[in-house]
C-alpha cells in the first residue's frame, strides 16, 4: 500500500535526458552516465545505441570538476543556458551522492523545458546500508511498511533473510554458504524457500528465532539447516534447534548438516534429543535428503487427499 | 614462501584488547603466528597476552618492526585505521571488520595510490575471514584446524564457503598452501586477480581454487585473467545461481544489479 505521494505541477517538456550516478565496482569510483534518450530504460539504450551514452568518472579526492559536468552537457547536445542548468544538476546530484552515502542516483528524466530550464522530474536513489549509521536523515525516510515484514523482523534479530518462492526452508551461517546451499538444493531438483544467514557467533536464541522466521512461511514443507562453524559453535546451534523445535511445534521434516567447531558435541546433543532429524556430514547429501523429504511429504499429502500415487 | 604471510611475518593487531581481538589474537598465537604487539587507543605501554600492547602512532613500524596486522575494529573507523597503517609503512593490512561504508573503502583504495607500488600497503578485506598460510601463520577468524597443509591456494569472497572448500579438500587428502578471503563487500582491498597473480608466482602453490559469488565484475575479470595469464590450473565456483536479481544476499556486494552480474552469466 502507498503512504506518501509527491504532487508537482506539470511542465511543458522540450527534451528528456537520462542522468545516472553509480558506484562503479570495476573502476572503484563514482561514474556519471548520461544519455540523450531520457525516459527510457538505460540498460536497453546501452545495448541498442551505446554511442548515445556519455560518461565521466569522478576522482573522490577532488570531486566532480566543472569541466567534467560541461563535457557531459556538451555530449548531450545542450546549448547556451541549458548547459548551465545541466552543470548545476550534475553537481547537485554528485553532492547528494557523496553526502548521503548513496550507491546510486538516477534522474530519469532530467528535462529541458520549452523555456530552456533544466529540471529533475523523477529521481531514484539507493543508499549504502553500511553508512546509514552516519546518515540519520536518510534513515528517517525509511518506510518499513513498504518492506517484506519477515525481512524487517529478521533484521531485528540480527538475521539476514530474503524470502523466495520454493518449499525448502534454509537456515545457514555465512552469506556465501547460504547461497551455495540454495544452489545445491536447486541442483538436487528442489527450490529454496529463502536465503537466511544466521551470522557469526549465533546464540541458541538466534537459531530459535531463525526457525520461527522460516516456519512463518506457509510454503515451507522441509527445513534444511547447514552450519559450518568457525566463529559459531555446533553445540550452540544444536541447542538452538532443540529449543526451537520444542517451541514452534515443528511439523515438517528437518535435515541438519553440522561441521566445524564442536561438531561432535553438536551431533551428540541432537542424537540424544530424540528428535526426528536427518543428519548428514556433507552439504550435497543434505540437499539431496531435503529434496527427498519434500517428495515424501508431497506423496503423503496426495495419499491423504485420496489421489493415486 | 607462501603468499602474503608465513611464519616469519611479524603481526600487530589493531583493536587488540577487546573481546573479539583478544579471542582471535589467542588463536593466532596458538597457531604459531608471530604476533609482536597490538594497538588500542589509550593503552600504550601496557601488556596484553604477553606481547607489549603498544599504542599505534605514526612510524610505529620502526619501533616494533611489524609489517602485518588484522584489523578487528568496527567498520565505522576503518577509513582512519587504514590511513594510519598505510602511513606507518605497514606492508599488509587484513581487515576483518564488516560494515565499512563503501565510499570509505573507495577513499582507502585511492589513498593507497599516493605511495609507489613498492611501498604501497596491500589491503585484504574488509568483511573477510582473513588469511591463513597453513601450518605457518593465521591472520583472521577462521578455524585453523580444518586446513591441512598442501599445495593448493584458495581465494574466496565468503568465509564459510572457503572453510567448506578447505574441509572438503582435506577429506580427499588435498592440502592448502594459503587461503585468502577477499571479502563480500562491493569494493575489496585486493581482488581475485591480485591474489591469482601472487599464487601464479608462489613456488609453494601448484593450483588455485577460486570461490566467487554474484555481484560486480571481479569473477569475470578473474576468469579472463586465468585464460590469458595463468599457467597453473584454476578451479572456479560462483555461488548465487538461485539468487533473484536486485536483492542483496547478505553480503553488501552480493547483488545482481545489472546485466552481466548474475551467477548464470558468469561461467561463460
Amino acid at each position: 500500500m502507498c503512504h506518501r505521494v509527491l504532487v508537482e505541477k506539470a511542465v511543458p517538456i522540450a527534451r528528456e535526458i537520462y542522468l545516472g550516478l553509480v558506484l562503479d565496482r570495476g573502476l572503484e569510483r563514482v561514474t556519471i552516465i548520461a544519455s540523450a534518450q531520457g525516459g527510457m530504460d538505460i540498460e536497453r539504450v546501452a545495448h541498442t545505441s551505446p554511442d548515445s551514452i556519455v560518461k565521466e568518472v569522478v576522482e573522490p579526492a577532488v570531486g566532480i570538476q566543472a569541466f567534467q559536468a560541461r563535457e557531459l552537457a556538451f555530449g548531450l547536445g545542450l546549448k547556451g543556458k541549458q548547459v548551465k542548468g545541466a552543470v548545476a544538476a550534475v553537481n547537485g546530484a554528485y553532492r547528494a551522492f557523496r553526502d548521503l552515502d548513496a550507491t546510486m542516483v538516477e534522474i530519469n528524466p532530467l528535462v529541458v523545458t520549452e523555456a530552456g530550464d533544466v529540471l529533475a522530474l523523477d529521481t531514484k536513489m539507493s543508499f549504502d546500508d553500511n553508512a546509514l549509521f552516519r546518515r540519520p536523515a536518510v534513515n528517517e525516510l525509511r518506510d518499513y511498511t513498504q518492506e517484506d515484514p519477515r525481512e524487517v523482523e529478521a533484521a531485528e534479530h540480527g538475521l539476514s533473510y530474503i524470502g523466495l518462492d520454493g518449499e525448502i526452508g534454509c537456515i545457514v551461517n555465512g552469506a556465501g554458504l547460504a547461497m551455495a546451499t540454495m544452489d545445491l538444493i536447486k541442483h538436487a531438483g528442489g527450490e529454496p524457500a529463502n536465503f537466511l544467514d544466521i551470522g557469526g557467533g549465533a546464540s541458541p536464541e538466534r537459531v530459535a528465532n531463525a526457525f520461527r522466521l522460516v516456519m512463518s512461511d506457509p510454503r515451507v514443507k522441509v527445513i534444511l539447516v547447514n552450519i559450518f562453524a568457525g566463529i559459531n559453535h555446533c553445540d550452540w546451534v544444536a541447542q538452538g534447534i532443540i529449543q526451537a523445535v520444542g517451541e514452534v511445534n515443528l511439523e515438517v521434516p528437518l535435515v541438519v548438516r553440522l561441521a566445524g567447531t564442536n561438531v561432535e558435541e553438536g551431533r551428540k546433543i541432537l542424537a540424544e534429543s530424540g528428535l526426528e532429524i536427518t543428519g548428514t556430514e556433507e552439504l550435497y547429501e543434505a540437499a539431496d535428503a531435503a529434496v527427498k523429504a519434500l517428495a515424501a511429504v508431497k506423496a503423503l499429502a496426495a495419499v491423504k487427499r485420496g489421489a493415486p500415487v | 614462501m607462501t603468499i602474503l604471510v608465513d611464519e616469519t611475518t611479524k603481526v600487530i593487531f589493531q583493536g587488540f584488547t577487546g573481546d573479539k581481538g583478544t579471542f582471535h589474537a589467542k588463536e593466532a598465537l596458538a597457531y604459531g603466528t608471530k604476533l609482536v604487539g597490538g594497538v588500542t587507543p589509550g593503552k600504550g605501554g601496557t601488556t596484553h597476552l604477553g606481547p607489549a600492547g603498544v599504542q599505534h602512532r605514526e612510524g610505529s613500524r620502526e619501533g616494533d618492526g611489524s609489517d602485518r596486522h588484522p584489523d578487528l575494529r568496527a567498520g565505522a573507523v576503518c577509513l582512519r585505521c587504514s590511513h594510519e597503517a598505510a602511513d606507518a609503512g605497514i606492508e599488509l593490512a587484513v581487515v576483518i571488520a564488516e560494515g565499512v561504508p563503501t565510499q570509505d573503502m573507495m577513499r582507502v583504495k585511492r589513498y593507497l595510490l599516493r605511495y609507489p607500488p613498492e611501498h604501497r600497503m596491500t589491503v585484504i578485506g574488509p568483511n573477510c575471514a582473513g588469511v591463513i598460510s597453513v601450518g605457518k601463520a593465521m591472520l583472521g577468524i577462521m578455524p585453523g584446524h580444518i586446513y591441512s597443509q598442501g599445495r593448493i591456494g584458495i581465494v574466496a569472497r565468503s568465509g564459510t564457503l572457503g572453510y567448506e572448500a578447505a574441509a572438503q579438500m582435506a577429506k580427499y587428502g588435498l592440502g592448502v598452501s594459503t587461503s585468502a578471503g577477499i571479502g563480500g563487500d562491493p569494493i575489496n582491498g585486493s581482488s581475485f586477480v591480485d591474489m591469482l597473480k601472487l599464487f601464479e608466482k608462489d613456488d609453494e602453490t601448484d593450483a588455485v581454487m577460486l570461490i566467487g559469488e554474484i555481484g560486480g565484475p571481479q569473477e569475470a575479470q578473474a576468469a579472463a585473467y586465468v585464460r590469458d595469464h595463468m599457467t597453473k590450473p584454476v578451479v572456479g565456483f560462483v555461488a548465487g545461481l538461485t539468487a533473484p536479481p536486485g536483492r542483496r544476499m547478505g553480503h553488501a556486494g552480493a547483488i545482481v544489479s545489472a546485466f552481466g552480474d548474475t551467477a548464470a552469466e558468469r561461467p561463460r
